[in-house]
């Protein structure tokens, strides 16, 4: 087939009658694409994220300085002055470089929560969610206990106990993130289960586990992934508090809520030190919010579409 | 050689002071090759006789046995390869993340097959759709359509019996006619057994030889398309059925 023209490429993903399997899932991602296009918020969160990950990648060339050299004769130069675009910090260090920098934790610690804490719950709740009987009342006692906890402090537990570090910061946000996952793929299973064409799949000697994972998390991982980015936001909060707090990225790493909390001490007379991280948060989060809400038009199972 | 004898055959839902009887004391027994319909209103246990036949309620006494194997608590391989089910609603029976030919490939697999693409494009034939149906989702099909793919997904392991639990009843009067004639020409085609389940006397007259009228969990009577045709009903509620179904088709 011919890709090269635009038009054919695009009747070719339109297609009513796909011809190959792979026709008729491109056509079913091009849609869904179309959809989130349309959507001007979720689009404007979209290309932000999306800056901000070539940011992240390409921050050694974008760094006007280098993150972790101190200057003390420099330090707490308001922004502007010396060719630091946003001031530099109690040290000495370039402010905008360290945020550049900082992007790149911050990147890391999502994307691991994000495929770690959805996936466990996912498990839990969907196993929890078909097998029934008492399987399900220990998975579910087990994931209300989790529930139970402010997620901040059960969080500040584990890394108390794990010891401090961004590693051990995510581990502890996922073991903390969990729960709410695997009540929303719990509950959708519960509707799922009795449907017809699990009915149908089961006649045909399909097993629990084939079911499970072929037909009932095909329908599970939508609501889950707008879960997930509106969740975003959080994640990215509570890994800032736990830095804020001196128990996740340590110095001199340029976590953004690590240097919010260095910022904290001179917040009066030198206001950049904590505001710029702390705009960087308020931005990559808010990009989370209005990306998630789009999914979520897209994604809603309610609303048909593929 | 009967395909599907059952006997005694109670069916209960509930525990306590909610237990109640779905199905009691049923018996029948359908030939091989024979069409069996099970007729009566909603709630009258029709369904519930199918799904304890296919294992998908479990709480049942009795004994069924199938091609004249005895059918326990759970069910073999062997037995979703001879027995499938054609469930009533099109809209909720396919799965509405996957394509049609996900949906056969999957079930081929299931069971063993290896030239799978030839077989389904066989089998999308075989129910009336052409192969440029293979790649759609259910939502780029119509309930006629859906319907057919549900037909052609039951038939896909070669069954010995079709369950038909009310195929027609969500689909509109002009498709409804289309898939009857389907399901009278794949009997015919591949020597099948069917046991229909209907609360439409015309459906059932359409397809089936033979009739059983329920009635709050129990066959009230049993008789021949014929003599349905000439009203010869004994029983007051089948000739209920027979008054309520000849005015509607005058009405």
């Amino acid at each position: 087939m011919k890709m090269t023209d635009p038009s054919t490429l695009r009747a070719w993903l339109l297609a009513e009658a796909p011809t190959s399997r792979r026709q008729a899932r491109a056509s079913a991602w091009y849609v869904g694409w179309l959809n989130l296009r349309s959507n001007t918020l979720a689009m404007a969160g979209l290309i932000f994220l999306a800056l901000l990950l070539l940011a992240a990648v390409f921050a050694p060339f974008l760094a006007s300085h280098d993150p972790f050299a101190q200057d003390l004769g420099a330090r707490l130069l308001a922004p502007g002055t010396d060719g630091h675009l946003f001031g530099t910090d109690s040290l000495g260090r370039d402010i905008y470089s360290r945020v550049l920098y900082g992007a790149r934790i911050s990147i890391y610690i999502v994307l691991l929560v994000a495929l770690v804490a959805p996936l466990l719950g996912l498990i839990i709740g969907t196993v929890a969610g078909y097998a029934g009987g008492w399987l399900d009342v220990v998975l579910m006692r087990v994931t209300d206990i989790f529930l139970a906890f402010p997620r901040l402090i059960l969080a500040l537990a584990f890394v108390a106990a794990l010891g401090a570090g961004i590693e051990n910061a995510v581990l502890a946000i996922s073991l903390t993130a969990w729960p709410p996952y695997a009540r929303i793929a719990r509950a959708e299973t519960l509707t799922i289960r009795n449907s017809d064409f699990i009915h149908a799949i089961r006649l045909q000697g399909a097993g629990p586990v084939r079911i499970v994972m072929r037909h009932i998390w095909p329908l599970c991982i939508s609501s889950l992934v707008i879960r997930v980015t509106l969740d975003m936001a959080g994640i990215i909060l509570t890994a800032a508090g736990l830095g804020f707090l001196g128990l996740g990225a340590q110095p001199p790493s340029p976590e953004w809520g690590a240097m919010v909390s260095e910022g904290r001490k001179f917040i009066l007379d030198h206001w950049w030190v904590a505001t710029v991280p702390g705009l960087a948060i308020f931005s990559i989060s808010l990009a989370f919010n209005l990306l998630g809400d789009g999914l979520r038009d897209v994604l809603d199972p309610k609303e048909g579409g593929a | 050689m009967s395909a599907l004898t059952i006997e005694g055959l109670n069916v209960w839902f509930g525990e306590g002071r909610e237990h109640v009887f779905a199905v009691r004391d049923l018996s029948l027994d359908v030939e091989e090759g024979a069409s069996y319909g099970l007729v009566g209103e909603s709630g009258s246990g029709k369904s519930t006789v199918l799904r304890a036949i296919t294992g998908l309620v479990p709480t049942w006494r009795g004994s069924m046995s199938v091609m004249g194997e005895a059918l326990g608590v759970g069910r073999t391989p062997a037995f979703y390869k001879t027995v499938q089910m054609v469930f009533q609603d099109p809209y909720a029976s396919l799965h509405p993340r996957h394509t049609v030919d996900q949906v056969l490939s999957e079930v081929l697999k299931l069971h063993g097959f290896r030239d799978i693409d030839a077989r389904i494009d066989q089998l999308l034939v075989d129910v009336g759709l052409g192969p440029g149906y293979r790649f759609r989702y259910p939502h780029q099909l119509s309930g006629g359509q859906r319907q057919r793919v549900a037909i052609a997904r039951a038939l896909a392991p070669d069954p010995r019996i079709l369950l038909l639990d009310e195929p027609t009843s969500a689909l509109d009067v002009s498709v409804q006619a289309e898939i009857l004639n389907l399901l009278t020409d794949l009997r015919a085609r591949h020597g099948l057994t069917y046991l229909m389940v209907s609360h439409d006397l015309g459906v059932v007259g359409h397809i089936c030889e033979r009739i059983a009228v329920m009635q709050s969990g129990e066959i009230v009577e049993t008789l021949g398309v014929e003599e349905m045709r000439r009203l010869e009903a004994k029983h007051p509620y089948t000739q209920h059925l027979l008054d309520s179904s000849l005015r509607s088709a005058r009405g």
